[in-house]
């Protein structure tokens, strides 16, 4: 029978690994974790893939594998659940809070990627990021691709600082 | 355990899991579409859905390729790493098409033995994804015309009965958003530029245009799977031209490139860029059979 009690303690140790990318935050902050169940003992832990290229996915599952089976539980299985798609909505205020403490601007609430079907017109950026060194809102974007897929390069013409951008999907 | 940092906790003595997993970013990939339900829906042929998803894995595990090509030879660095992020996109998507395409078809074939084991006439890819590279304002000509088609195909597909196919067209749809940004930022940078960078990106555009009718042409397996790409033409074509004339640029008035026997890419008839750019791609995993890294 699924007892609530265990089914907490195994979402709490699920929740807690840390994002082999972005080890600031837990796969809970980040909202890839999305399920964890636990029956007689038994604990099956679905992660929502962030990109479809997302290197760290195989990583994310052997961790959480790794610290279920650490926590004592010895029948452990990660799956990957695809629908609803891993959104940058499901990062959590903490998520947001500890990915400016570390200097990356986390991504709008609410931010979509690029519209679909919109005209393009060349121009500066319009989006207005505050520096996550120094708070200025004078910043600008470098490159909408940076060092990974889910974030792009941007510069502090306030404190010269480049920084990282979480971009919405 | 530590929680510092993941892969030094997980290479620390005794951390579970024992084995290759404390290597995932080297070796024995997990299934990508790991414990997800692959039961097939009613009415839908497995065989025909398996061909469908060789046909958009190929094109894009093709296209990444090309685009991870770029890598050491792109203009700037901030391109290179665009497209190598276009790229890693692209990989991503054909890894699930592909091992999607092995448990439809009940065959088990795993994304590895679809992607290296495989000859150039048994690649489904549109033709467009395949040609050399070129220079960069075709790079940038083939981004635009596959990433508009591709994402307009992927709001379609979000909704297929297909749930697994679904959620790879609603994951793909964002991301090729992105793709289709970048590509039109510099063909309007290129095009709207100086004399020089307007010729060469009209040539591009001249180049590659001919071949876009083959995204819009229907196999018989997308008929039968109701996911006719020719509804896509009209739509795509007003998007694209609409950009191009944005662009100071021409919309061209090539005539589409010839099938062979009524056979292109979708048929496995393939132009000859496509054999050394496999060969490539598989020498190592052809050299070592099952081996893993």
């Amino acid at each position: 029978m699924v007892t609530v009690l265990s089914r907490n303690r195994a979402w709490e140790v699920a929740a807690a690994v840390p994002d082999p990318e972005l080890p600031m935050l837990t796969l809970a902050d980040l909202g890839v974790l999305a399920e964890v169940s636990e029956q007689d003992g038994a604990v099956t832990a679905w992660i929502t893939p962030t990109y479809s290229g997302c290197p760290a996915v195989a990583e994310m599952a052997a961790d959480v594998d790794a610290r279920l089976r650490a926590a004592g539980y010895h029948e452990v299985a990660v799956r990957l659940r695809l629908d609803p798609p891993w959104s940058t909505d499901l990062i959590s205020a903490e998520g947001r809070r500890k990915l400016a403490e570390a200097g990356i601007a986390p991504p709008t609430a609410g931010g979509a990627p690029p519209a679909a079907g919109g005209l393009l017109r060349l121009g500066p950026t319009r989006r207005v990021v505050a520096c996550p060194q120094c708070g200025s809102q004078d910043t600008e974007e470098l490159s909408r691709f940076g060092s990974t897929a889910c974030k792009s390069l941007w510069r502090c013409r306030s404190c010269r600082e480049p920084f990282d951008r979480i971009k919405e999907i | 355990m530590t929680d510092d940092h993941v892969y030094l906790s997980l290479s620390e003595a005794g951390a579970e899991p024992e084995g290759e997993a404390r290597w995932a970013y080297g070796t024995g990939f997990t299934d990508p579409l790991l414990g997800v339900d692959t039961a097939l829906p009613a009415g839908v042929d497995g065989e025909d859905l398996a061909a469908y998803c060789r046909m958009l894995g190929d094109d894009a595990l093709v296209l990444a390729q090309r685009l991870i090509e770029w890598v050491t030879r792109a203009p700037e660095l901030e391109e290179e790493v665009a497209l190598a992020n276009l790229g890693l996109d692209l990989l991503g998507q054909a890894r699930h098409l592909l091992t999607r395409s092995g448990q439809a078809d009940g065959s088990g074939r795993t994304e590895d033995d679809l992607a290296y084991l495989r000859e150039d006439h048994e690649f489904r890819n549109v033709r467009l994804v395949e040609l050399e590279n070129g220079d960069f304002a075709e790079c940038v000509a083939r981004l635009l015309l596959f990433a508009t088609a591709r994402h307009a195909l992927y709001l379609r597909l979000a909704d297929h009965p297909d749930r697994v196919l679904a959620a790879i067209a609603a994951r793909g749809v964002k991301e090729l958003a992105y793709h289709r940004e970048y590509a039109e930022s510099w063909v309007l940078r290129l095009g709207d530029g100086t004399a020089h960078s307007h010729r060469r990106m009209q040539d591009a555009l001249d180049a590659l245009w001919p071949w876009l009718d083959e995204l819009f042409t229907p196999h018989e397996v997308e008929l039968r799977l109701g996911v006719d790409p020719s509804v896509l033409r009209e739509p795509v074509l007003a998007a694209l031209g609409a950009v191009v004339t944005e662009a100071t640029l021409t919309v061209p008035e090539a005539q589409p490139r010839a099938y062979v026997n009524g056979r292109a890419g979708r048929h496995g008839v393939h132009t000859e860029a496509l054999g050394p750019m496999l060969a490539e791609l598989q020498v190592v995993a052809r050299a070592h059979p099952g081996a893993t890294w």
